[in-house]
């Protein structure tokens, strides 16, 4: 790895951008969290567990998670028309699919627990900080998890592996160009979702995804410390 | 979805044994691929068409050209739209209606590994900068579905494209004259992207599953292969993985891609 190579905000290589989490952002929902990566700010909001409707839709022998990931028209340069494209009804989907295997479903029969997540304000990895605030939301939402469940975009630009990109550095335009990693673990190092979209052999794309191990290990510690400072348990500081 | 049409428990049982021991019901081993056997032309009306059989897995792939406006941060490049649709003919399972979230995966997913791997030389359908370039659609519809209509669609793409002619563009009237094809072939690069999805079965991984075994995967993840590196990956599906056995999967879709290339070229000639 090339020990040179300078990003252009100035970030080591496995640094990730200036990080803020924080839990109870909509007092209405039974939890709910911000993930601020940089520039890319995400909202989650849980609510649930709680009666599948419509009824047909209910599985008597386990719970369902139902993820909803919209961007808000206005969160990027070019407006989004608002409502589902077929992006965004795959990142839903990608998410439950990185949230479900932490939680215990099974022991919700019937239920449902909705997870709807909203990008305000998009500089890349908005998928990865999705998930990040939809973890710390049904965590704060004291749903029943065996795990914290932690997001990053590893890229590679040109040659070098970096974690934590940032639009700029997506649309990176020299050698071998970008390439967008976005990888999701538990905290006890198991995948729960990744997707690749550039070009990387097998031993380098080996090497992002230890990287992103040690990424996502300082986002759960982020993670923690927001639930954490959340928590007032009344006590008289000393 | 529907717990009624998937593989009775008795039977999954048993193909998790055997896969356990090595073997699968159709006797090929956990890495083996079915045949596959690409027709070409089976649409006059499309620029280039095929269909391809994995065993008894079939889809018929269609391109067809447009000449459009392009987007405004490709002003210089021709445009890519693929889509797939999971028609309720090709199974009991596929029901008619908008496209359910499978169908748009699958379109998804072949589209990011064709258009990552760069297989189109997309800046070379620009006709007019900023204002006329070719789009290039391609539709994938199942026809029969026994298992992993994921790698079919790409193997459908590459070979559609692979055969299909430009048609003639009459620059005055600004009509596309479809029916007359010129001689241009759409501007390909010289190494095909390969889709190879790699399932985790029970505790085994294998790729090309059939119906049976698909419905028994807890976690897919399909990787493209291009010019000995990945261009693109998706892993579907809740089933966590570890780390070694995500970079063992890397390995195997290399490994797979490259004897698939194989028939493909062979089937092509």
């Amino acid at each position: 790895m090339s020990e040179k190579f300078k990003r252009s905000d100035g970030r080591a290589i496995d640094e990730l951008r200036p990080v803020e989490a924080r839990v109870g952002v909509v007092p209405n929902a039974d939890g709910s969290a911000m993930y601020r990566s940089g520039d890319t700010i995400a909202i989650a909001a849980v609510y649930g567990p709680k009666k599948m409707h419509p009824q047909h839709q209910q599985d008597p022998s386990r719970g369902q998670l139902r993820c909803d990931y919209n961007m808000l028209s206005f969160s990027v340069s070019e407006r989004i028309k608002p409502g589902k494209n077929r992006r965004a009804m795959e990142i839903s989907e990608i998410t439950k699919w990185a949230l479900e295997p932490v939680l215990l479903l099974d022991k919700y029969p019937n239920q449902v627990i909705d997870v709807f997540i909203d990008i305000i304000q998009a500089d890349a990895g908005t998928r990865c900080a999705g998930i990040n605030a939809a973890s710390l939301a049904l965590a704060h939402a004291g749903v029943p998890m065996k795990n914290m469940v932690s997001s990053i975009a590893v890229g590679k630009l040109d040659k070098t592996l970096v974690v934590d990109l940032t639009k700029e550095e997506e649309d990176y335009e020299e050698g071998e160009g970008p390439t967008d990693i976005p990888i999701s673990m538990t905290h006890d190092g198991k995948i729960t979702h990744m997707q690749l979209d550039g070009k990387i052999n097998a031993e380098q794309l080996k090497e992002a995804v230890d990287l992103a191990k040690g990424a996502c290990e300082k986002i759960y510690e982020i993670q923690k410390k927001a639930l954490k400072d959340a928590v007032d348990f009344g006590g008289e500081e000393k | 979805m529907d717990k009624v049409m998937t593989t009775p428990e008795p039977t999954g049982e048993r193909i998790r044994s055997y896969l356990k021991d090595g073997k699968r019901f159709d006797g090929r081993n956990l890495l083996g691929f079915r045949r596959i056997t690409i027709d070409k032309d089976v649409s006059k009306k499309a620029e280039g068409s095929v269909r391809v059989k994995i065993g008894k897995t079939e889809v018929v792939v269609g391109v067809k050209l447009d000449v459009s406006v392009p987007y405004a941060d490709s002003p210089n490049k021709g445009n890519l739209m693929v889509t797939a649709e999971m028609l309720p003919l090709s199974s009991q399972r596929f029901e008619s209606g908008p496209p359910k979230f499978d169908a748009i995966e699958l379109g998804r997913v072949t589209d990011r590994g064709i258009r990552e791997s760069k297989f189109i030389e997309l800046e070379k359908l620009c006709i007019k900068e900023g204002e006329k370039v070719w789009t290039v659609f391609i539709d994938v519809y199942s026809i029969n579905d026994d298992g992993n209509l994921m790698d079919a669609a790409t193997i459908g793409a590459i070979a559609a494209l692979k055969i299909a002619k430009i048609p003639k563009y009459d620059e005055e009237s600004g009509k596309v004259l479809y029916g007359e094809l010129s001689e241009m072939d759409v501007p390909l690069s010289d190494s095909m992207p390969i889709a190879v999805s790699v399932h985790k079965v029970g505790d085994s991984l294998i790729v090309d599953p059939t119906r049976q075994e698909e419905d028994l995967s807890e976690c897919r993840v399909t990787l493209t292969n291009h010019d000995g590196a990945i261009s693109s990956l998706q892993k579907s599906e809740s089933k966590e993985l570890e780390i070694e056995e995500m970079k063992k999967i890397f390995d195997i879709s290399e490994e797979v891609s490259r004897k698939i290339l194989k028939e493909i070229e062979n089937n092509l000639k």
